[in-house]
Formats: structure tokens, sequence, C-alpha cells
């Protein structure tokens, strides 16, 4: 694994909401080619660090680098346009649009030449939208707007995809669909991830490395498998929720 | 458990006693409702000062016409409604039920006949059986004429479904023509005829094409982009003040001056569009609202330039492309040219088709913007501005140009508002104005253009036909100007609809992108329904 090449690299960032502070200069950074799970507790600060990383809100110290770019002060779309792309928190998909313009609308509006090529892709990874696709998003399951949140943000060919709580609100089956399609996009795709979830445990096994979040600080890390073993995390997240 | 204990209620009260209790219940709101607005009335006096008429018999009339009308509404109209729904279950005859009972072949034929004796008798009518009775028999022709047609249209729903856009442009193109030659074979001469097409192709015709056209310019705005514009009327105003000024000052062109009216009203469009870019839903509403207010204090009160509330006029006709105009003191006068007998009938009926022409131009755009990436974007927008900006849309530019693309068409419109009426005042623009064509889009459906262009036909064309019901003067007195009541009509008409079809006549959504097989998307997609 080429686990040396940094890709993102968030220093110091401090996010504010009006005055409450919601991000406590946080360090995280992400490698090429690994699936980095960040973990917490309800308003600890970790959709708020997904949306950071896209501009919306700005961090108002710290820097944020993408690729070598500093993209701290980016508008948000040319940040998606750095190839960065994110199934948001809540899914936000068009509703009214079919599931094909959604897709379309991953693409990118300017570039559609490998739309079909990229298009299978998607399909071969959720053979679900496949069967849905002149269904208009709004119809379609919680599991199927999942599975076609991620695969709009996979038609934009990204760099890193961000996964704001896959999981959420989605039957265990599915969640395990999900999680195995996001392991073989990185193994076979050599995709990076970096995922936000609640679920503990079916993150932390899936990541190769792993953040916990607590009221805005980051107050541990390690590997997956550490986190997984570790008194602290296993007594906060895991013990009496998931297994 | 549930089911006892309304059924229970059910048999306390029968549908008699039920509707005895609804009619008085109903009774007392509209007494409630109606005994300041029916009851008192506001009134001067010789003398000048304000005195309270009472008109208490008026009011019962009106109380009592309700308390009927719910009293038979419950006693028989529900339960006949009710044993129909389970007879066309039972037959499977359900879809189209009402419709197929409302339109059958025998009252197509009498409708017919009673049309046809009317039209024969029309001149001889008012001799025969006086006034009064000769106003009712007109409205019975056209309840005729319009039944006839109607059934026409249900008895061939398929095929018009299956073309409308094609018939639809089609019955637009032929409709002058029509009009002139049906009214030529009534009068029995073809200046006869271009006569009586003035009132169908003005009023009618030309009237309606600009809400059209106005209202399918906000759909861009309103319908794909989901930015809520209540001051739409500004760059109307805008574009109608382009050209009434530069017109009549400079004696430039329409020709050359339509373009320059809409690129102004888009540059207004730009304008607005900055300030509010970061609003969002009923804040940027408001500020709208009050744009298109400021414009029109603007054009009040800049003196200087816009002459006030007085208005401009002597704005020039628009003229056959420069070949031939349509002033007969012209030399080039399209009847000498042409070596034709003088009508102002031509210039009338060469506007139906300048505004024709803008307003399918509009609705090219608007459907070629859709396929296009900006209209995507624009509509995405509508749908979520995150999902937007995250999936690498800029918002900004996606804003300002659905503000400026549909400022430009308003701009238009507003150019050909003012070569048509010759006279432009701030009167024309105000705040009800927006309201009209923001309501026509909500009526038609968001987006939808076919829907938009029916509502407009049922709501401008629906206002104009209330001046023809003049045998009302019969029932209400002299002073009964039914066209007062318009407004009422509009908003009860909107009710009707928002609860019938709360997304509108044409609610769905079409999709831009299609499988190869288009067909056998499209069909399928119907079945979705209702998003």
């Amino acid at each position: 694994m080429m686990a040396e090449t940094t890709l993102l690299d968030i220093k110091g960032v401090e996010t504010y909401y009006g005055n409450i502070k919601a991000l406590n200069g946080v360090d995280v950074h992400v490698n090429q080619g690994e699936i980095v799970a960040l973990i917490g507790a309800n308003g600890a600060g970790k959709s708020t660090l997904m949306m950071t990383i896209f501009g919306a809100p700005r961090a108002r110290s710290g820097t944020i680098t993408f690729a070598g770019t500093d993209i701290t002060q980016m508008p948000t779309h040319e940040i998606a346009r750095m190839r960065i792309a994110q199934s948001p928190e809540g899914r936000r998909i068009f509703p009214r649009m079919t599931v094909m313009e959604n897709l379309q609308m991953g693409a990118g509006l300017d570039n559609l030449k490998h739309y079909d090529e990229d298009a299978e892709k998607v399909f071969t990874l959720f053979p679900r939208l496949k069967e849905r696709i002149a269904q208009r998003g709004g119809t379609l399951s919680g599991g199927e707007q999942q599975m076609l949140s991620i695969g709009r943000a996979l038609m934009a060919r990204p760099k890193l995809l961000l996964l704001d709580e896959p999981s959420l609100g989605l039957a265990p089956l599915i969640v395990k669909q999900i999680f195995d399609a996001i392991r073989e996009l990185n193994r076979m795709q050599g995709l990076t991830v970096f995922l936000v979830e609640q679920n503990a445990f079916g993150a932390l096994k899936l990541a190769t490395r792993g953040y916990v979040m607590v009221n805005g600080n980051v107050t541990m890390s390690g590997t997956g498998k550490e986190l997984l073993a570790n008194p602290e995390v296993r007594a906060a997240y895991l013990e009496g929720g998931h297994h | 458990m549930a089911v006892s204990v309304s059924s229970e209620r059910d048999t306390v009260a029968s549908p008699v006693q039920r509707a005895f209790r609804e009619a008085l219940y109903a009774g007392a709101i509209s007494l409630g409702l109606f005994i300041l607005f029916i009851g008192l009335k506001t009134d001067q006096n010789i003398s000048n000062q304000l005195i309270l008429a009472q008109r208490w018999g008026l009011l019962i009339t009106v109380v009592v016409l309700t308390m009927l009308g719910r009293f038979f509404y419950i006693a028989y109209g529900q339960p006949f409604m009710a044993n129909q729904k389970i007879a066309d279950v039972a037959t499977g005859l359900l879809p189209a039920s009402v419709a197929s009972r409302f339109f059958q072949l025998p009252a197509f034929i009498v409708a017919v006949v009673l049309a046809v004796i009317l039209v024969a008798f029309s001149s001889a009518l008012p001799a025969l059986v006086g006034p009064d009775l000769a106003g009712y028999l007109q409205f019975l022709r056209a309840l005729a004429v319009i039944y006839a047609l109607a059934c026409v249209i249900f008895y061939f729903r398929a095929f018009i479904h299956a073309n409308f856009t094609k018939l639809g442009i089609a019955a637009l193109v032929l409709y002058p023509i029509l009009v002139v030659v049906v009214l030529s074979v009534y009068a029995w001469s073809i200046m006869g005829g271009l006569q009586g097409s003035l009132k169908w192709v003005d009023n009618y015709g030309i009237q309606i094409l600009i809400y059209v056209m106005l209202a399918w310019g906000l759909n861009i705005v309103v319908g794909l982009a989901g930015l809520l514009d209540l001051g739409y009327v500004a760059f109307y105003a805008v574009g109608a003040y382009a050209y009434a000024l530069l017109g009549s000052h400079y004696g430039l062109s329409f020709w050359i001056l339509l373009p320059a009216a809409g690129a102004m009203a888009a540059f207004w469009g730009v304008l607005l569009g900055f300030p509010v870019l970061r609003l969002r839903g009923d804040y940027l509403a408001i500020v709208t609202l009050a744009f298109g207010e400021i414009i029109r204090l603007v054009l009040i009160n800049w003196r200087d330039v816009t002459n006030g509330s007085a208005g401009v006029s002597g704005i020039p006709k628009v003229t056959f492309f420069g070949l031939m105009t349509f002033n007969s003191s012209d030399p080039n006068y399209i009847g000498k040219v042409l070596d034709i007998a003088q009508s102002s009938a031509y210039y009338k009926i060469f506007l139906y088709y300048l505004i024709l022409a803008l307003a399918l131009l509009t609705a090219f755009v608007t459907t070629r913007l859709r396929r296009m990436p900006v209209g995507r974007a624009w509509e995405a927008l509508r749908e979520d501005e995150i999902a937007c900006r995250s999936l690498g849309i800029n918002t900004t530019t996606t804003k300002l140009t659905a503000f400026a693309t549909g400022a430009m068409f308003g701009g238009f419109a507003g150019a050909f508002f003012a070569a048509r009426q010759g006279f432009v005042s701030p009167e024309s623009f105000v705040f009800l104005e927006s309201a009209i064509i923001l309501a026509i889009v909500v009526l038609g459906g968001m987006g939808s253009l076919v829907g938009i262009a029916v509502a407009a036909l049922v709501m401008i064309g629906g206002t104009e036909a209330l001046r023809e019901l003049d045998f009302l003067k019969s029932i209400f007195g002299k002073d009964f100007t039914p066209e007062l009541y318009r407004m009422l009509l509009f908003g009860m008409a909107m009710v009707i609809v928002m609860l019938w079809k709360p997304r509108g006549f044409v609610g769905s959504r079409e999709p831009t992108a299609f499988l190869r097989e288009r067909k056998a998307v499209s069909s399928s997609f119907t079945k979705e329904g209702h998003g």
C-alpha cells in the first residue's frame, strides 16, 4: 500500500457556527488508497468537518490541503472540481429527477464523455440502480437513495470520496451491502475514502485507520483494529450498541 | 372498532338529517363571512358624505343559496357520487367514468343542433323573444358550443394527448385565419369578417398569448430554478419602457429595440440577482416584491424621463420587417402595397403572429435549455442547493443566468406590450400583474409549459369571457359588471385547482434524459405519478 502520500491534510482547523465553536483545532490526514473512518457521538462535529472540507461552512483558522493544493479558501464548487466527491449527510439526491439524471448530475455538467462507462461501473456495484434507472429519485427506498448518492459521487471519477453516515437509517443487510461496496471500491479501484459514521463497529472494521472525535476535538487515532480493541472506544461507542 | 364508531354515527344521522345540520353550519359561516362584505356597503350620498347602505335582502339571498347548495350536496349529491363510485368499481369503469358519463352522443347531438339553431337565428332573436331572454340564449349558445367542443376533445383524447404540442401549435397558427373565415361567412363579407375578428384576435388571442409568454418566462425563474420571484412585472416594465422611450424619442425600429429591450431587462435581472444570491424562499420573495415596487415607483417619480403617471404615448407601431407599415397614411401602408382594402385588423393579426412567435421562442429556448447543462443545473438548484454546490455547480452563475434569462423574456414581452398598446404607464405594472403571472405558473404546474399555457388560457380567457355575460345584468341589475368579479373567480379557481391538483394542471416533471428506447421509459414513468 502506498500509504505514505498524503492526499488530504487537515491541520488545526477551527470552524464556528456564529459564535459557537464546532471544530476546535482538528488535525486529520487521509493517505492515498486508505479508508479512514471518523467516529463520534451526535454533535461531536463529524459532519461539520466533512462540510468544512467543502468550504461550507468555511474554516476560520487552520489549513486544508488536497493533493498539494491549499483548498481552505476555495469556493465550494471549485473544491468539488478538484475531484473530491461527497455523499452528503441525508443523501441529498435530487428527488424529482430520475436515477439517470441524478447520475448525470454527478458526472459533472461539462463533461459527459465518460458517462456510459462510469454509469456501467456504478450499476455493477449497485445493480438495483439499473432496475430503477427511469424512476424518480424521491420514489426510491432509503437504501436505494443511499446507493444513488454514492453512485452519483462516483460519477465524478473522484480521487477522494467523502461519505457522511452512509449507514444512517438503513436495515443491517443494506448497511452490509453498502460497506461491502465501499470495500470493493477501495480494493479494486484503489479509491481513497474518508468516512464519517456513528456505526462505529462497522466503520472501524472497514477502515484502514480511524479517528475518534469528541466535542470538536480529535481525541484518539489509530488503525481500525487498534481502535476496535481500545477499551475506551469499546466502552463509549461499541458496548451496548452494536453486537 | 374504529369502523363501528363511524357507522354508528351514520345510523344516527341519515343523509337528510346530516344535510340539515351541515346546511345550518354553512349558513352560519356564510352569514359571518358576508355580513360585512355584502350586508353593508359604504356609499356616498348627494352631499358627498360617506354613508352605510344596508343590503339585507341580498345578504339573505346569498346565505339561503349557500344553505340550499350545501343541503342538496350532502343530501343527494354525495350519496349519488358514492353510489356511482361503488357501481363503477363493480363494472371496472372507474378511471374515465365521470367524464364518459358527462360526454355522451345524444347530448352532443342536442348541443350541436341547439348551437346551430341559435347561431342561425341569432340576429332575429332579440326581436323575437326580447333582449333579456336573447341574452340568456346567447349564453346557452356559448355553453352548447363549449360542450360540443369538449365532447370532440374527449372523443379524440388519446390522439390529442399523444400529439398535444403539434396540435396546439397548429391550432394557434390557424386561429386568426379560422376566426376571419368563420366570421366572414357569418357576416357574408370579408371586411365584416376582418372587423369582427378584432375582438377574437386582439382581446382573446393576443391578450392570452402575452400572459402565456410572461408565465413561460417566469417559469424559468420560479418553475425551473425554484427562485420565488414576486416582482417579475418589473422586467416587463423595463422592456415596455425601453421600447416606449427609445422608440418614441429616437424613432428606432421595433426590430432593433426588441433585442435591446430584452438585453436591458436581462441586465436588470442580473442586477436584482446579485444582492439576492444568498436568499431563498420567503426572503427572496420579499426582496423581489420590493424590487418590483421600486421599479414602478421610479417610473412614477422620474418624470423627466418617464413622464410620470401620465405615461408615454405615441409609441410607434411595429412594421412588417421594415417593408410595410400599418399606418394607413404611410406611402408603404400594407393596404396600398398589397392593394387591399384598408382595415385595422391586419395589424392585430400581424401582432398575433408576432406574440405567437415570441411565445414559441420562449418555449423552444426553455425546452432546449432544460436539456443543456445550464437548464439541468437550474433544476438541480431547485431541488437541492447544497448538493449542487458539492457536485461542482457554480450556484452564483446558475442563479444569475436564471434571473437574466427569465427577465429577458419578460423584456421581450414588455416591448411587445408597448408596441401593441401604443401607450404605457406605470399603472400597467402593478404588483397584481406579478401575482397573476405567478398564479398562472403555479396553477399550470411549475416547470410544465403545457400546463402553464392551459392555465393562462383558462384564467385570462375566462376573465375576458366574463365581459360577454351581459345577460347577468337582467338578474343583478343594470349596474352589474361581471368583469369586476374576475379576481373573485380567479381566487376561486385557484382554490379549486389546488384542492384537486395541488401540483397544478400538469404536476409531474418530464425527465430530460432518456434511455435509447424512449417510449418504454416515459410510459413506465407516468405510472409513478406523484413524486
